[in-house]
């Protein structure tokens, strides 16, 4: 029974974090699905996002959801400047090149967080970090932390925003197509460079809303930024690279792949306990790359 | 005033790749209205000429003029602004957008975004295909009709001149004809339009004047159906 109870329960909590998971996978896999970059600092700018709800609690005395308001704003305009003023320089580059400038972003981006807050993991204290709903079901009782679901339903509202702007408006349109032809996009009059700017800055305010949301759950350290890059790895990847339903089917997997691990592997064996989180979601993404290397989602699509 | 003007002038155009130069002083004119062949055999600069023209690539030397403005170093989408249309080899649409939304693509811009409806139906009124095809993926389509998507999109965005590079190729002979039909077809609309092909027998036909190259040097222009009976032109381009 306990075990039973402890699956759904995990199942639960796996679904929530991983709708955050898909978000920065999402963002990873939208500019790599548009401009062939793989962003080697996407989960530097989680990070970043985190210490900006961060300073604006402290500073501001902003409540982490409502500094959302300030933050993904700056984000985007963070991620377009980068893009021009770094990026852009780069295109047509060889693939080495723009890996290593992402990453040295990253880099310079933790080590900036670094010298301001130190290395003391910080925390933001909210009245409902620790509420959560009970629900009844089937004589089991279930728990579904606030903080969580709020996480997963402002998810869900963004990747629902960026659907619509994609396949419902006429920058959308712009996108995908420099996505699917950059030079038959270009040769419309689409200026493609700022296309690239402007998806560069979706993918940070992707990014940086995930650490928003996670702030409240997790305490904001500058060295996780590798971990949140490991995970849009294997989000994309399970998901398949630069597809969108792909990255929220990928997210959501890891999310439960690792809460059923943390929360499963120990009633059966003590060696295997929650600090093995991490390991859980590379095995699956081990499995994933052998079996079904175009991702569970993915398709190999031909260009004309 | 811009009637007088030839709609397009290329005046001793250099272009380069590198070090290594593959056109030389080339000097070409398309007036109002023309349908012009621009001719050669593989690696005789004609493509290279047409990518300096849409602003693809920036010449060495020379200058582009388009009613008499400067146009070379302009990047592509800023032309596309100006009224060039380019159809480019190898079509480069987009395969997982319906039909009709590669052809909306080609009234992207405000110059023609206000007539985007009126010009859709002028397109699907010309190629009553792709009227039936509308709904599909422009990637599952057959080559010559990816052509005429191609060519559907440029006119969405109510070009001054069309640009059009080896629209013949890959497609197969009796495909060729048919394209060939549809861009002598193009006259009754009242386009200027700069053909590069390698085809040369089928330009002549369609074309009012044509401009042959040979290693990146014009070796012969003139009247299209003076070129057709021309001997030099026979023995090296139409096998006779």
């Amino acid at each position: 029974m306990e075990f039973f109870s402890q699956g759904l329960q995990g199942l639960i909590d796996g679904l929530l974090t991983g709708g955050v998971y898909a978000m920065i996978g999402a963002g990873m896999s939208l500019i790599f699905g548009v401009m062939r970059v793989v962003n080697f600092g996407h989960g530097d700018f989680v990070i970043l996002g985190m210490y900006a709800a961060f300073a604006s609690n402290q500073y501001l005395k902003l409540d982490p959801y409502v500094s959302l308001l300030v933050v993904l704003p700056l984000a985007f305009v963070f991620g377009f400047v980068l893009h021009r003023a770094i990026l852009a320089k780069l295109l047509g580059a060889n693939d080495q090149t723009t890996k290593l400038a992402t990453l040295g972003l990253g880099l310079i981006a933790t080590n900036l967080v670094l010298l301001q807050f130190g290395t003391e993991p910080k925390t933001v204290y909210t009245e409902y970090a620790t509420n959560a709903w009970r629900i009844p079901l089937f004589g089991l009782e279930l728990r579904i932390s606030e903080v969580r679901f709020y996480a997963v339903i402002i998810t869900a509202l963004l990747i629902f925003g960026l659907n619509m702007m994609l396949y419902r408006t006429e920058l959308g349109r712009a996108i995908r197509a420099t996505a699917q032809n950059r030079l038959g996009a270009e040769l419309q009059g689409v200026d493609t460079k700022k296309i690239y700017a402007i998806v560069y800055g979706i993918g940070v305010v992707l990014a940086a809303a995930a650490g928003v949301l996670l702030l409240p759950l997790l305490s904001a350290t500058p060295t996780l930024g590798s971990v949140f890059t490991n995970k849009s790895f294997v989000v994309t990847i399970l998901g398949g690279l630069g597809s969108l339903p792909g990255a929220i089917g990928g997210g959501l997997i890891l999310g439960v792949v690792e809460s059923l691990g943390s929360s499963l592997f120990p009633l059966m064996n003590s060696h295997f306990g929650a600090n093995y989180r991490d390991a859980y979601g590379l095995i699956i993404f081990l499995i994933v790359l052998l079996f079904r290397p175009e991702g569970l989602f993915g398709r190999t699509v031909k260009r004309v | 005033m811009t009637n007088q003007l030839p709609l397009l002038e290329v005046r001793d155009l250099d272009i380069a790749y590198g070090d290594v130069q593959v056109v030389f002083a080339m000097n070409m004119v398309v007036g109002q209205q023309e349908l012009v062949g621009l001719v050669g055999g593989n690696g005789s600069g004609k493509s290279t000429i047409l990518r300096a023209v849409s602003g693809m690539l920036k010449p060495k030397r020379g200058s582009i003029l388009l009613q008499g403005q400067e146009i070379s170093g302009i990047s592509p989408h800023q032309l596309t602004d100006l009224g060039v249309a380019h159809v480019p080899m190898g079509r480069q649409l987009f395969p997982a957008m319906s039909v009709e939304e590669n052809l909306e693509m080609g009234a992207y811009l405000k110059r023609s975004k206000a007539n985007k409806k009126q010009n859709l139906e002028k397109v699907y009124a010309f190629f009553p295909r792709l009227l039936e095809k509308r709904k599909l993926f422009a990637g599952s389509l057959s080559g010559g009709e990816q052509q005429m998507i191609a060519i559907g999109r440029a006119l969405m965005s109510e070009p001054t001149i069309l640009l059009m590079d080896e629209p013949s190729l890959g497609l197969a002979p009796k495909v060729v004809q048919e394209v060939m039909q549809v861009i002598h077809s193009l006259r009754t609309l009242h386009l200027t339009v700069l053909l590069v092909e390698q085809n040369v027998r089928q330009v002549l036909k369609i074309t009012d004047r044509a401009y042959v190259l040979e290693h990146g040097k014009l070796v012969i222009e003139g009247q299209s159906q003076g070129l057709l009976e021309n001997d030099a032109v026979k023995r090296a381009y139409l096998g006779l």
